[in-house]
């Protein structure tokens, strides 16, 4: 496909020093972006009219440790963003190491939250500005990081007592101003 | 025998291992902690079409303080396990378990990092039904044994 989508090109042309590769696959496109500048490119994606991408339809990982061709950083944080409007899908990717922290997606979808999380608890990446950033998946007493390349995927850890979700429901009842 | 010649047939005498195990396998009660799939086959195996309460198990319980027969139907994750633990743990004795499924059993096909290798890691278990899930006459036939060889050898003096 030589002809880039309408998608893609505005992106480009609004973040011209922050895309760092696009690409297209029959009929899915994708976006690298810089890890620094991917606040304001997802702000831009969902307030922009055009795009209007108001719903995070998935937000993964992928660990390159063993893949065959060299990656920018060990780690990628994939967005995958529906505008309903529009129906226009794009996915957005940004290369991270595990020491290297990504900011937040919160403040625009609220959906973000537990996906982060959960890439938190099997990846080990770690969200700027999180509000509640601990695992999700597995239990409190977990080490490691299990969807890691280099973590035996046979190595069991078993579980002492029942993990308590209630830090969490004192948050949301208060956030809604309910008594606890 | 004396009882049986006073009063003819109105009367027998038995012991009472067997007035007890006879109740008892008759009139189990379940508590279903359905995780996965095979959850969805004991909704099967409890309605009409399979309908265990011809077995006597129809009184299926939501509070393990009332059932003595743990049916563990799906998948037990690490994380679940505790959880599981102190359910049995709360059951009155006797209570007995059968493990419903490749995933009870064993495991099943979830070979990894978070799946529990089979309950029989944490709690005891009394029959082992095999399956994908397994059909309720499967089911059925755990129960029946369950009746037949395991209940049916408990003894009243060996628990005092």
């Amino acid at each position: 496909m030589s002809e880039m989508s309408p998608v893609l090109t505005k992106l480009k042309q609004r973040f011209p020093g922050d895309v760092v590769s696009t690409s297209s696959w029959r009929g899915d496109d994708t976006a690298v972006i810089k890890r620094e500048a991917i606040t304001r490119v997802l702000e831009f994606c969902k307030n922009d009219p055009d795009l209007a991408f108001n719903f995070l339809m998935d937000l993964s990982a992928v660990d390159y440790l063993t893949y065959p061709k060299a990656q920018p950083a060990r780690f990628a944080v994939a967005y995958h963003l529906y505008s309903l409007s529009k129906n226009q899908r794009v996915r957005l990717k940004v290369f991270a190491n595990a020491n290297e922290e990504i900011e937040t997606a919160c403040p625009l979808w609220k959906s973000a939250n537990w996906m982060e999380r959960e890439v938190y608890d099997q990846y080990g990446l770690t969200f700027k500005n999180h509000p509640n950033l601990k695992r999700i998946l597995n239990h409190q007493e977990f080490v490691g990081h299990p969807l890691r390349k280099d973590y035996p995927m046979r190595k069991r850890q078993p579980l002492g007592s029942v993990d308590s979700l209630m830090d969490e429901m004192e948050k949301r009842l208060k956030a809604k101003g309910l008594r606890y | 025998m004396g009882v049986e010649t006073a009063l003819g047939e109105s009367a027998f005498t038995t012991t009472l291992d067997e007035v007890l195990n006879w109740g008892r396998k008759n009139s189990m009660w379940p508590f279903t902690y359905g995780t996965a799939c095979c959850g969805i086959e004991v909704m099967g195996l409890m309605s009409s079409a399979f309908d265990l309460s011809r077995f006597g198990a129809e009184m299926v319980r939501f509070s393990p303080r009332q059932a003595d027969l743990l049916l563990v139907a799906g998948t037990i994750t690490y994380k679940q396990a505790p959880i599981l633990k102190e359910i049995y743990d709360q059951m009155p004795e006797p209570k007995w378990v059968i493990a419903m499924g490749a995933c009870a059993s064993s495991g099943g096909f979830y070979d990894d990092y978070c799946t529990v290798q089979g309950i029989d890691e944490i709690i005891p278990v009394d029959v082992y039904i095999a399956g994908c899930p397994p059909r309720p006459e499967a089911v059925m036939e755990a129960v029946m044994k369950l009746q037949n060889d395991v209940i049916g050898k408990d003894s009243v003096l060996k628990r005092a």
